[in-house]
């Protein structure tokens, strides 16, 4: 925790900045002095600690969690996301695994560890989101290739589709709206086609990532969570069908991309 | 949070027999992963005709009549301005126009809303961050103020899908984004001629 202090004080020093730097030049110019020094780095440690860290009335640690490729395998596991589990026989996420994990292996209740999933802004980062950071890093530089081999991950993929395209709500935004098309952007930034592959391989492979602007790592869930807001719709449950079909709609577009998470964000 | 137990239940109950009918329960689904908050409340989630036909992924060919008879109840449903004046301040305008905020869940619903033409517009040509999803309106007002071009104006504005229906452009005023003043206030900024959205740049 001292750790995520000192990244929190020197990126506190670039927050004003950063929000002013929407503009993609100067961003660009922060990642070039900051080379490889996304403060996830912090993050990556503490996850990595959280798993190995025995908690809950059972005492223990996460190392027999079998995140798709056996109990205690972490290394590549991220990239085969989202994908059938056949003990819970349904389709998740990483962070509806990790939840798994927590209520089963540790005995911790679901209330509990569900409540505050995504930290909010001057927060600190929650174990959730450490524990995903950790586990993309695990996969960085592997190919993302989410399994679709059973037909409930077929079908989520279809669902996800059609959460995609859904309008509704006072602007009748879908996510489509912003991003079925390349090279559009709101006021300055730059959206992602997450239709095509090469839009939806460049966001997918760059989170969790993190935000510059908030000094905090985010997850896939939060940014979805957070675009639903945008849409003007209610709030998105982290492990919620829809939030699992969606990423999985991405995932399966991305098929082929390289992970780079973390990402390093505006 | 119950709801993400009931989120698991669903996925749990659902995996086995119904894989292939999502769009059949897609409200339900929904319905199972949300959760209201603050202005943003569950009743969104439901949509209405234009929202429904305009759901469809990729643009998947819908049957012309109805797609018709949809624009036309669309038209047929726009209200003009009761006294007929459809010019407001270009001032206000311009606030209206840069505003990003109203109807989020974060949004203080005490406040104003913006119309966030911005985000998907280009107006005055010294603003530089704009947004491209909609076509460039800068020197918009070059088309004039005849009583069709400030009816087509208006309309596009109250409801955009009365011309393209499954336009991307939000719905100010069917769906109560904007009042009628502040679509007056946005109709002087794009058509005044003294106001910046039609002053030339060097
Ligand atoms: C009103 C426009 C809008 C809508 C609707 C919208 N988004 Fe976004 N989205 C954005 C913007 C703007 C960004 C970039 C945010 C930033 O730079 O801070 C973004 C970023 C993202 C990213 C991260 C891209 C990257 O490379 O980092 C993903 C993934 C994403 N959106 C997915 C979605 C999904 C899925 C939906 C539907 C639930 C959706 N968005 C709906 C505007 C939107
Ligand atoms: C989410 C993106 C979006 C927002 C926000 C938006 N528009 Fe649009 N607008 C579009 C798109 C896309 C088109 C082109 C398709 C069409 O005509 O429906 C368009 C078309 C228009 C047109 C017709 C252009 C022409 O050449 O005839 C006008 C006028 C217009 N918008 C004004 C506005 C104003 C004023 C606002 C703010 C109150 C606004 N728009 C907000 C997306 C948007």
């Amino acid at each position: 925790m001292k750790r995520r202090n000192l990244g929190f004080t020197l990126f506190a020093v670039w927050l004003c900045s950063a929000q002013l730097a929407a503009n993609d030049g100067v961003f660009d110019q922060y990642r070039d002095l900051m080379g490889d020094d996304n403060p996830a780095v912090f993050v990556i440690d503490e996850g990595e600690e959280l798993w190995f860290t025995p908690q809950g009335p059972e005492s223990a640690t996460l190392e027999a969690c079998d995140l798709g490729l056996g109990p205690g395998v972490t290394a590549g596991t991220y990239v085969r996301f989202p994908r059938y589990f056949a003990d819970t026989d349904a389709v998740m996420d990483l962070e509806s695994r990790l939840v798994h994990c927590m209520t089963t292996i540790q005995g911790r209740d679901l209330e509990t560890v569900t409540a505050k999933p995504y930290s909010l802004r001057g927060d600190f980062g929650t174990e959730i989101e450490a524990l995903v950071t950790w586990l993309a890093a695990e996969s960085e530089g592997a190919t993302i290739a989410p399994e679709q081999t059973h037909a409930a991950e077929r079908a989520m993929y279809t669902l996800g589709e059609e959460i995609f395209y859904y309008r509704a709500g006072p602007h009748d935004f879908s996510c489509a709206t912003c991003h079925e098309q390349s090279d559009m952007r709101i006021r300055l930034q730059a959206l992602p086609d997450l239709t095509s592959h090469a839009g939806a391989a460049e966001a997918w492979g760059s989170w969790p990532a993190y935000r510059i602007s908030q000094g905090l790592v985010r997850t896939m869930g939060w940014r979805l969570r957070d675009c639903f807001r945008q849409q003007r719709w209610p709030e998105l449950q982290m492990g919620s069908e829809a939030s699992i079909a969606l990423q999985t709609y991405m995932a399966v577009n991305a098929a082929g991309g390289i992970m780079t998470a973390p990402g390093l964000k505006r | 949070m119950k709801r993400l137990t009931a989120g698991i239940t669903i996925a749990l109950s659902v995996s086995v027999a119904t894989w292939t009918a999502a769009s059949d329960d897609i409200e339900a689904v929904l319905q199972n992963s949300f959760v209201a908050k603050n202005q943003a409340t569950m009743d969104r989630l439901e949509r209405d005709a234009v929202q429904t036909a305009c759901s469809a992924p990729r643009g998947l060919p819908l049957d012309n009549q109805s797609l018709t008879t949809l624009r036309e109840e669309r038209l047929n449903a726009v209200v003009m301005p009761a006294d007929r004046q459809y010019l407001g301040d270009w001032q206000r305008g311009a606030e209206v126009a840069g505003n990003g905020r109203g109807l989020q869940s974060s949004d203080d619903p005490t406040q104003p809303n913006g119309g966030n033409c911005y985000a998907c517009h280009q107006l005055a040509p010294d603003e530089v961050a704009y947004g491209t999803l909609g076509p460039s309106l800068t020197g918009y007002g070059a088309r004039g103020q005849s009583e069709a071009m400030l009816q087509y104006t208006w309309t596009k504005l109250w409801d955009t899908h009365a011309y393209n229906l499954c336009s991307h452009m939000p719905r100010f005023g069917a769906q109560g984004i904007l009042t009628e003043q502040q679509l007056k206030d946005v109709m002087a900024y794009l058509l005044d001629p003294t106001s910046p959205v039609n002053q030339a740049t060097e």
